[in-house]
């Protein structure tokens, strides 16, 4: 008997939770259980009993804090693989320690894809100003990899708590009113901006701090793939910079 | 003479400022403006906001305040003699640069250096003097690295460590003999007596801090230094001996290593090739393993062939390991972690992972190779449960197993 957990919540982790706490409570065994992909029931499902919330059910914290990170993964295995996990946990056939083990591996990539996503958009977004009614407001179009904007709000609030600002990407924007955090929904592409004032003098200073006796465009691009460069303003004198090297 | 416009300065000084290497802004306290007030905060990570084609990370706003210098280090593009165009910023240009730029998400904070102009007293006043105002005047919290001048007074470096996160003096030349060729009106005395003042300041801040919670803070992020790697005749073994002096003597957080960068209008004591970027890279790597991996400086030095200088077609971890064979194989089941931090290709995040392990299963090659990057580079160096590698090789064929790919030229710094 498969049961389907539709994906609707499951990103929220605490939605998820209960639902892992429930199906280790009753038991079900990893490969009776289908995730997310919300079609139509296959012709051998039967509709198990519902399921009965169980707080009893206690998840180590280290595997929690992971989950949180591994849920914001865009990938589809992401609920089989942390089951598979949380199941294994419980019945004792894995710990949280081993690392040398292939679903710890394959969690611990997925985190640190996310992690990486989350220090890159801190490092990549690029405010520009837009002059309000009362005071300037600074926005930003970003696309992330993974679903990480609403986690990644707070690192902008403390560095810009008295600015007004807004970060618009496809999944969610946030905006912060200089007083408290919104949620909007995202945007489903780039809305135009006008160039700030500062991007001129940010792009002098990128081009002149280049050392061409230096190049090395490879280790450039590891560091900041070309999917990001759209939106950032100084990536566009890079053609440049290399052609007037050679 | 019309004034110069804010671009151009910008440019002049960025240029004359890409010299320096570092560009962290890590490591310094925990800082955030959630209150509403001032702009911006730090954390333990640094953040690298963009990359330049030449791969290196930028973090900061590095600009120097004037290039104008008086002056005449041969290795420097801003020496008295060379015929650069000159440019000075006002504090308040430098102010609203960072300002913005930082506003705009562009950077985490200013790293401020400049030429000597009239006196070294009178130009550190400046640099004190542009902190000052970032950090009372608009509640900056980002990060601040200044530049010492070591002749400066002392109560001017002890209000610059007030402001700052970092200060740096850089020793320039890996020797005294060096420095006094190339840069004639510098002396290494002076250079050491500075960094031994500030490290001293550092200890006292730290430890009143410990007693007193509202203790003035001075430069928490500590200080660096930067040595020219190949404008002298300075051997590794001696850089790496220098290096380790400059740790231990004053307890700095990071030597930087700059290859030194063909300059324009340079000067004819030097070098025209192209800058030694994989002896830099190979320096940097002999660094991590004496700070990372407890390599003694005199082990590093082991590494080091007959002519003094580290090789440069391997790492000087692999290179240490093929001079002592006899420390290998190292069973990964029962090694402690300083003998597994000796085996080339184990980081130390994979030792750590694989101590956490092995507490619980009994490693095979497999579980090893889920930890590492690269199974195929460790394997002749280690035992495991169901592994034993066939007697060492000899140096040569050893070498080949373990390089076959080309070494990948990385910047570590950042």
């Amino acid at each position: 008997m498969i049961r389907h957990i539709p994906s609707a919540g499951l990103d929220d982790p605490e939605q998820w939770r209960g639902i892992v706490r429930s199906l280790l409570s009753a038991q079900v065994s990893p490969d009776l259980v289908t995730w997310g992909h919300d079609n139509t029931p296959g012709l051998f499902d039967t509709a198990p009993a519902p399921l009965a919330p169980d707080d009893a059910i206690r998840l180590p914290r280290s595997f929690v804090r992971l989950a949180e990170t591994v849920l914001m993964h865009r990938a589809d295995e992401r609920f089989d693989l942390l089951y598979r996990i949380a199941w294994r946990l419980r019945t004792g056939r894995l710990v949280m320690a081993d690392s040398s083990d292939a679903d710890m591996k394959d969690a611990h990539l997925l985190a640190k894809a996310v992690s990486r996503d989350i220090h890159k958009m801190r490092a990549f977004v690029r405010f520009r100003c837009i002059a309000g009614e009362e005071e300037p407001h600074y926005v930003s179009w970003f696309e992330p990899d993974h679903r990480i904007v609403r986690a990644n709000a707070a690192f902008f609030v403390n560095r810009f708590a008295a600015m007004r600002w807004s970060i618009l990407s496809p999944d969610l924007c946030i905006h912060w009113t200089g007083e408290q955090l919104m949620e909007s929904d995202g945007l489903p592409q780039r809305p135009n901006l006008d160039e700030d004032r500062f991007e001129g003098l940010w792009t002098r200073y990128y081009s002149a701090t280049f050392n061409p006796a230096r190049l090395n465009m490879r280790a450039m691009i590891k560091e900041m793939p070309r999917r990001y460069w759209a939106n950032m303003p100084e990536t566009q004198v890079i053609p440049a910079l290399i052609h007037q090297q050679s | 003479m019309p004034k110069m416009p804010l671009t151009d300065k910008l440019a002049i000084l960025a240029d004359a400022a890409k010299y320096d290497a570092s560009c962290a802004s890590s490591g310094t306290d925990k800082r955030t403006s959630k209150d509403g007030k001032g702009l911006g905060s730090t954390q333990g990570m640094g953040i690298c906001h963009a990359y330049a084609p030449d791969g290196r990370c930028i973090s900061l706003l590095k600009i120097l305040m004037t290039n104008s210098c008086i002056f005449d280090c041969h290795y420097c593009v801003n020496r008295k003699s060379s015929n650069v165009r000159r440019a000075r910023f006002t504090p308040e240009e430098v102010v609203t640069l960072t300002i913005e730029f930082y506003r705009r998400n562009y950077i985490e904070g200013l790293f401020l250096s400049s030429g000597i102009i009239r006196s070294s007293d009178y130009t550190m006043e400046q640099i004190v003097e542009i902190a000052r105002s970032l950090r009372e005047d608009h509640g900056f919290r980002g990060y601040i690295h200044l530049k010492t001048i070591p002749d400066a007074d002392p109560r001017l470096i002890e209000a610059a460590g007030r402001h700052a996160d970092r200060l740096s003096i850089n020793v320039e030349l890996p020797t005294e003999t060096g420095l006094a060729q190339l840069a004639p009106d510098k002396s290494s005395g002076r250079i050491e007596a500075a960094m031994g003042g500030i490290c001293e300041e550092i200890t006292a801040t730290k430890d009143a801090r410990k007693r007193f919670r509202s203790a003035p803070r001075f430069a928490p992020a500590g200080q660096s230094t930067q040595m020219i790697v190949g404008a002298d005749g300075a051997d590794d073994r001696q850089i790496i001996a220098r290096a380790n002096s400059l740790y231990t003597g004053y307890n700095l957080r990071r030597v930087y290593y700059s290859a030194f960068s063909p300059i324009p209008e340079a000067a004819s004591s030097l070098p025209r090739e192209k800058p030694p970027l994989m002896r830099e890279h190979r320096l940097y790597q002999s660094d991590w393993l004496m700070r990372f991996y407890g390599f003694a400086p005199e082990e590093v030095q082991q590494a080091a062939g007959a002519d003094g200088m580290l090789p440069l077609d391997m790492d000087p971890k692999l290179a240490w390991a093929l001079t002592f064979r006899d420390h290998f194989p190292v069973d990964v089941n029962r090694a402690a972690r300083e003998t597994l931090l000796r085996v080339p290709g184990l980081g130390v995040r994979a030792v750590d992972a694989l101590i956490r392990a092995r507490r619980h299963k009994t490693l095979r090659l497999e579980d090893v190779g889920r930890l590492t990057v690269s199974i195929r580079k460790i394997r002749p160096f280690i035992v495991a449960a169901d592994w034993r590698p066939v007697q060492l090789a000899d140096a040569q064929d050893l070498k080949m197993l373990v390089t076959r790919q080309r070494p990948a030229q990385l910047e570590l710094f950042g």
